[in-house]
């Protein structure tokens, strides 16, 4: 088996471990690469990679695993990131290459396509390939999610897009999946950091980031102070997801700027998202509109967060929230 | 000390349509504002000149009528402005645009830095920042919150990632693209608005950047719109009015249900 023509993903290795997005990709790479009759290769960089993780991404529904280890690719820094990566594209010549819209990916491969001379779909939260001219029809909200854009790229070689975290739910897991393991020399590559990282600052340990949260609860002006955000933090911890604001929050600095939600801050996928106290203002929802279910809690009814919401409680949050705390909390499973 | 700013012009995004047989923006008849998310580039620019003395350039492709993002941008502090505008230009992807832009840099001359927004609010893909910094060979940090001069000439970037943040030395000359955490942007003063009044903002086409004509526009575009969809933007939502405590408790009851429905359970967790 051979990564030449074959379909790639790009897994993000960081901090020791890979990032859970980087499975999600490989649900999609899975799809279109049997589709096109090619392999689906994972490719890997890192300091130092171990066999059992490298293996974790053929259970995953890889089906070969290209990895390059340096010290050089120790932290995340894009030059040599980039490089090592062109070097590898020019050499196997990809037809298709996809990395998560995450930090990482959004800045790596915007550089990468320069570098191989491609063009490159941002943010996407569909990909298919077209049954006539076998191409990568990459389908992506754009302008605050008012309109799905589908994009091609006719001739440019990879065919590469960025794909939103929580678009598509990782294969099972499957032990008994064979693959090969590719670990590619750094020898000849263009290995030189241009940045220097000082440090690295982790966020505090209970502040799950708000993109990969499979529920998130989030909190408007009618939040009123920051203590009271305890009060959607408890919920969070219930429901096992992340706390998250309007703009109005952290513009007064009850919650930080990673938490906001919308136009000018983080957009979302959650499987679940309830919004407390939110009028569901046009750069609000601009976040909001690949969440799968809705819930609002709003005492005007005709707050404009309705109309997006599957379920929504009209009444004051101060009221519903602790009610629905208390009752979740009788569902629990008995603690030992 | 020179700094360029990448500003781009973007329609009022809450009034946008799209022109679903070419697959563009129908931008006639829109308010035109500055990206919103660009002004914390500009702010951005003018704390780190008067942190160390020189001058801010602000740079945009676009229609003729940028021009008044480019004047907007000098009344708000910015020391010059260049337009890059022309027919050929039109239809730019992020590759494309980035060309055109590294190909102006380029012409401008030295300079230490160039500043870019996270992304612009009508294509969304903040891809042009990070493009321009491959084109150019710059070091770049992305997502950048904190921006300040270093004792030896570098500049210290902290970078929002996921987990963290994320603490960059970038030798200059460097690139990078800021968020809105890092300053909040001043307002135009009077004494800007009568410099920028009075201001010869140059135009620049593909012949006085030297552009390959077929790496600019539409042309010069790896990628292609292929369709337009208005998605639905409504569900209909289940509503549940809680005024009395019966309401309260079938409200909270039919919560539970949804929940159990798409398999959310309520877990002991962490320290509760
Ligand atoms: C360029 C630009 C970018 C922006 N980017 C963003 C962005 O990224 N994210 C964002 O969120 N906003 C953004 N905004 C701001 C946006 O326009 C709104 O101002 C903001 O979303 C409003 O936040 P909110 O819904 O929390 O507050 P409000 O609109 O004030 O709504 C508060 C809601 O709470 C309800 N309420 C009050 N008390 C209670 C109670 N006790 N119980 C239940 N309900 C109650 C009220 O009925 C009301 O509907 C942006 C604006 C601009 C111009
Ligand atoms: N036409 C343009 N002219 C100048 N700068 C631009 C242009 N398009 C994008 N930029 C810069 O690149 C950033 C990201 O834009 P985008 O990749 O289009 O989301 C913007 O915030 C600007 O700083």
């Amino acid at each position: 088996m051979n990564p030449a023509g074959a379909v790639w993903t790009l897994s993000e290795y960081a901090h020791g471990r890979l990032q859970a997005v980087s499975f999600e990709l490989l649900a999609w790479g899975r799809g279109l690469a049997d589709e096109l009759g090619v392999p689906l290769c994972a490719v890997v960089l890192g300091e130092h990679l171990p066999d059992s993780t490298l293996q974790a991404l053929i259970h995953h529904g890889a089906d070969l695993v290209l990895a390059l280890e340096h010290p050089a690719l120790a932290q995340f820094l894009v030059r040599p990131q980039a490089q090592v990566l062109r070097a590898l594209v020019e050499r196997y010549q990809p037809q298709v290459f996809l990395a998560a819209a995450t930090t990482t990916g959004r800045t790596l491969m915007p550089y990468l396509s320069i570098l191989v001379d491609a063009g490159l779909t941002a943010d996407c939260t569909g990909l298919a390939i077209d049954p006539e001219t076998r191409l990568l029809l990459q389908t992506r909200p754009a302008i605050g999610g008012n309109i799905m854009a589908t994009i091609k790229t006719p001739e440019a070689r990879p065919q590469m897009a960025t794909v939103r975290p929580r678009s598509k739910q990782p294969l099972p897991v499957d032990p008994a999946r064979n693959g090969c393991i590719l670990r590619h020399p750094a020898e000849g590559m263009d290995l030189r950091a241009d940045v220097e990282q000082l440090a690295f600052i982790p966020n505090p340990a209970q502040d799950g980031s708000i993109e990969e949260a499979e529920v998130i609860i989030a909190g408007g002006r009618a939040m009123k102070t920051a203590t009271n955000f305890a009060l959607l933090q408890k919920l969070a911890q219930l429901l096992g997801g992340s706390v998250g604001a309007s703009r109005v929050p952290v513009d007064y600095g009850w919650q930080p700027y990673p938490r906001q939600i919308g136009l000018s801050g983080k957009t979302i996928s959650p499987r679940l998202y309830i919004a407390c106290g939110i009028s569901g203002s046009i750069q609000h929802l601009a976040g909001i509109q690949t969440a799968e279910k809705i819930i609002a809690i709003n005492k005007d009814p005709d707050a404009q967060i309705f109309q997006v919401a599957d379920l929504g409680i009209v009444g004051d949050l101060f009221e519903v929230l602790p009610a629905l705390i208390e009752r979740l909390e009788q569902c629990l499973p008995a603690a030992d | 000390m020179r700094i360029i700013v990448a500003i781009k012009q973007v329609p009022e995004t809450s009034k946008v349509k799209m022109d679903p047989e070419t697959g563009t923006m129908q931008r006639a008849g829109l308010e035109a504002i500055i990206n919103p998310l660009d002004l914390y580039a500009i702010e951005t620019a003018l704390r780190l000149k008067q942190a160390a003395g020189g001058l801010v350039t602000v740079l945009t492709m676009g229609p003729p009528k940028a021009e008044s993002a480019l004047r907007e941008a000098v009344a708000m502090g910015c020391d010059d402005a260049v337009l890059l505008s022309d027919r050929r230009f039109g239809g730019a992807d992020t590759w494309a645009t980035a060309y055109t832009l590294a190909q102006a840099v380029r012409r401008m001359g030295d300079f230490d830095l160039i500043v870019c927004g996270e992304r612009a609010t009508d294509g969304d893909t903040g891809q042009v920042g990070p493009s321009l910094a491959a084109f150019l060979d710059l070091p770049l940090a992305t997502y950048a919150s904190k921006a300040e001069w270093m004792a030896d000439g570098r500049l210290r970037v902290e970078r929002l990632e996921e987990d963290g943040r994320q603490v960059l030395a970038l030798p200059v000359p460097a690139l990078i693209t800021v968020v809105k955490e890092i300053a909040s942007p001043r307002l135009p003063t009077l004494r800007g608005m009568k410099t920028a009044k009075a201001l010869q903002i140059p135009v620049w086409g593909p012949e006085e950047i030297e552009a390959d004509p077929g790496r600019i526009g539409l042309k010069g575009s790896p990628t292609r719109v292929v369709k337009i969809e208005s998605p639905k933007l409504t569900r209909a939502a289940e509503m549940l009015p809680v005024g009395t405590q019966q309401e309260l408790d079938d409200a909270l009851a039919r919560t539970c249900q949804f929940l159990r429905q798409i398999g959310i359970e309520p877990k002991n967790g962490g320290a509760a």
